[in-house]
């Protein structure tokens, strides 16, 4: 999985030419702008709306009702399976100093929330945690919040960013593909709803598993969405890729998404997603949401 | 066999003591006359070529399985079908788009059930690779594999799928048309399929693009078959930035069969044949065919709620992780 595993190499990093902290330059449009403005803009530039990388906590912010996040299964660690190491570089040490940069709980962030007031089982991937790779904490992360989401049936939103398997943990970390996408089966069996928010950038096993699995799947703009990273596709194709390949307006056009959702609207079309899909209106077997258009008599149905 | 004939020509470095030693023996059969005796001769030889067979088998590194499972006289996926199933029927396309013939599937009769065979498909040389794209499939080839295992869940017919790709294709086409939407789907089809599925590694397991038609009631390994997340080459690239270090990746990946059932993921390794699959893929083969026999028998005994239950539970408690408060 060489190319979702150079997630390193995806991002591209905010060029700090200017002084940190009060000044910053946009990538797309090469304005000057407030750093407190970008931060009050949720990181969109407002001069031409580029969506730079929102941190996870800041993104958690935005979508969630305030104070309503329950965090859940924080402690799990990896347990580095393969004793991996590169030369004198450890796996081990390096989780250790991922964490200690980015916090606990791996590269996802779990538990319950309320978006809108709508109950929901939420997961953040935390991209700057080893690229938001999936390796056993991060699959077993997502299973279980799938499976409290069926438990408690609520909805489950996922809003993934991730260079996709973690290759230090080998072939159980491709598992992980095949243990959450069965777990959104049985979401999907159970009629609750799941909901997939595509962020920059989300590749190889994440993509090819849950994060294409959604009820719904909308995308931040301009994020890159793909299975193979742009630089595997050019080494084996042997040219240049066009501009905006594999971006998530590419996505659109080709039907693979529903929507793209600029991160303003984020919070409230997941609001409307919800109300859409209130798993409580399931119980029985009438059309859900006859009873709300009482006026629909004229449909003669 | 034409596998035969390849596997002459195509020799691993560490396969030639063998092989020259085996040719000797033949130049002595040939030279051999009612006048000329070398019995004694030849007997000492092939005492000598299995004891050394046995040695240097006994003992392969990680890398050198990856090169036997790469073995282009390895028998493939319609090998194995035409060796352990009667009757096949292939059936072809994902009624969207095109066939892919990277991934063959159809009907077929094993033993003395009727079921589903599917799998990766790698050509024997130069054309017939270009046809089969190296056994890469494309999201068609996937779309085929899921309309074929919901045909089979649907009439509850056991699948039998057998995996040998170095991965899904990571073309620009591919990725047009849902190369990461195809091998998803089938992965959430294959976890709710109410019917046996048993899946097998005949060669290379490479990533998400064998996972694709992996998520099985059993995971079987031939011998000197890998399973990875990612090629030795791949991950040489990316940890050291140097090719000369594939073998270290091979060890530090732990990819081969030994290594997956170690890990919990795979339930059982099948022998192959004394110096791997492509010296004789009949013996391979029904070696193969007991250990499918045996495993579709316990399977056919589980009720399709007991099946998926234990199915799930399968991959759920794959991984590894510690928790603290």
């Amino acid at each position: 999985m060489a190319w979702w595993s150079r997630s390193k190499k995806l991002p591209p990093e905010p060029k700090k030419s200017v002084p940190k902290g009060i000044w910053a330059k946009c990538d797309a449009c090469a304005a000057t702008l407030y750093e407190r403005d970008l931060e009050e803009n949720h990181q969109v530039c407002p001069e031409c709306g580029y969506h730079r990388r929102l941190a996870t906590e800041a993104r958690m912010r935005l979508v969630l009702d305030e104070g309503s996040f329950r965090p859940a299964d924080e402690g799990l660690e990896s347990a580095d399976p393969l004793e991996f190491r590169v030369d004198s570089n450890r796996y081990r040490d390096r989780l250790k100093a991922a964490t200690k940069s980015h916090g606990r709980g791996d590269a996802y962030r779990a538990g319950s929330a309320t978006i809108g007031g709508r109950p929901a089982e939420v997961g953040f991937f935390v991209f700057e945690y080893m690229g938001g790779s999936m390796g056993s904490v991060v699959g077993e992360k997502i299973s279980r919040q799938f499976e409290r989401a069926l438990e408690a049936r609520t909805p489950a939103v996922v809003f993934s960013a991730s260079g996709g398997a973690r290759m230090q943990e080998g072939v159980l970390s491709l598992m992980q593909m095949a243990k959450t996408s069965a777990a959104r089966a049985r979401l999907a069996e159970a009629k609750l709803p799941y909901i997939s928010v595509l962020l920059h950038p989300t590749t190889g096993g994440v993509a090819a598993s849950f994060a294409m699995l959604g009820d719904v799947i909308i995308a931040e703009p301009n994020a890159l969405i793909g299975f193979a990273g742009p630089r595997v596709i050019e080494q084996t194709i042997r040219q240049r890729l066009p501009e905006g390949f594999q971006r998530s307006e590419f996505l659109l056009e080709h039907g693979m998404i529903d929507r793209i959702v600029p991160r303003r609207e984020l919070k409230s079309t997941l609001s409307r997603f919800l109300s859409w899909f209130d798993p409580t209106a399931e119980a029985d077997d009438r059309v859900s949401g006859r009873s709300v258009h009482a006026s629909s008599s004229a449909n003669g149905a | 066999m034409p596998s035969q004939q390849l596997s002459e020509r195509v020799i691993l470095d560490f396969e030639r003591p063998i092989v020259d030693l085996e040719k000797k023996i033949q130049e002595l059969r040939d030279l051999s006359t009612e006048s000329v005796d070398f019995s004694s001769e030849i007997r000492r030889l092939e005492q000598k070529a299995k004891k050394l067979r046995s040695e240097v088998f006994s003992d392969l590194a990680p890398q050198q399985k990856v090169q036997l499972s790469r073995h282009p006289g390895r028998p493939f996926t319609l090998d194995y079908i035409k060796l352990l199933a009667d009757d096949f029927v292939e059936l072809h396309g994902d009624r969207g788009f095109r066939d892919d013939p990277a991934i063959v599937g159809g009907l077929a009769k094993f033993d003395r059930w009727e079921v589903l065979v599917l799998g990766h498909q790698k050509g024997r040389n130069t054309k017939e690779n270009i046809h089969r794209n190296f056994g890469m499939p494309r999201p068609e080839g996937y779309r085929k594999a899921t309309r074929l295992m919901e045909l089979a869940g649907r009439f509850r017919r056991p699948i039998l799928t057998f995996i040998d790709t170095p991965g899904a294709y990571p073309g620009m086409g591919a990725e047009e048309r849902g190369q990461m939407e195809a091998i998803a789907k089938s992965l959430e089809v294959m976890a709710a399929l109410r019917t046996p599925i048993i899946s097998t590694v005949i060669g290379e397991g490479g990533s998400g693009g064998a996972l694709a038609i992996g998520v099985a009631d059993r995971i079987l390994m031939l011998e000197y078959a890998i399973y990875s997340v990612i090629s030795p080459e791949g991950c040489a690239s990316i940890l050291w930035r140097d090719p000369s270090r594939v073998p270290d990746a091979a060890s530090q990946l732990k990819l081969t069969a030994q290594d997956l059932r170690d890990l919990g993921v795979c339930d059982e390794i099948v022998a192959e044949a004394s110096g791997g699959a492509h010296r004789d893929a009949a013996v391979t083969a029904s070696k193969l065919r007991s250990a499918l026999k045996r495993n579709l028998g316990e399977l056919e005994e589980l009720g399709a709620d007991e099946l998926l239950e234990e199915r799930y539970r399968k991959f759920r408690q794959m991984g590894a992780y510690a928790a603290s408060p």
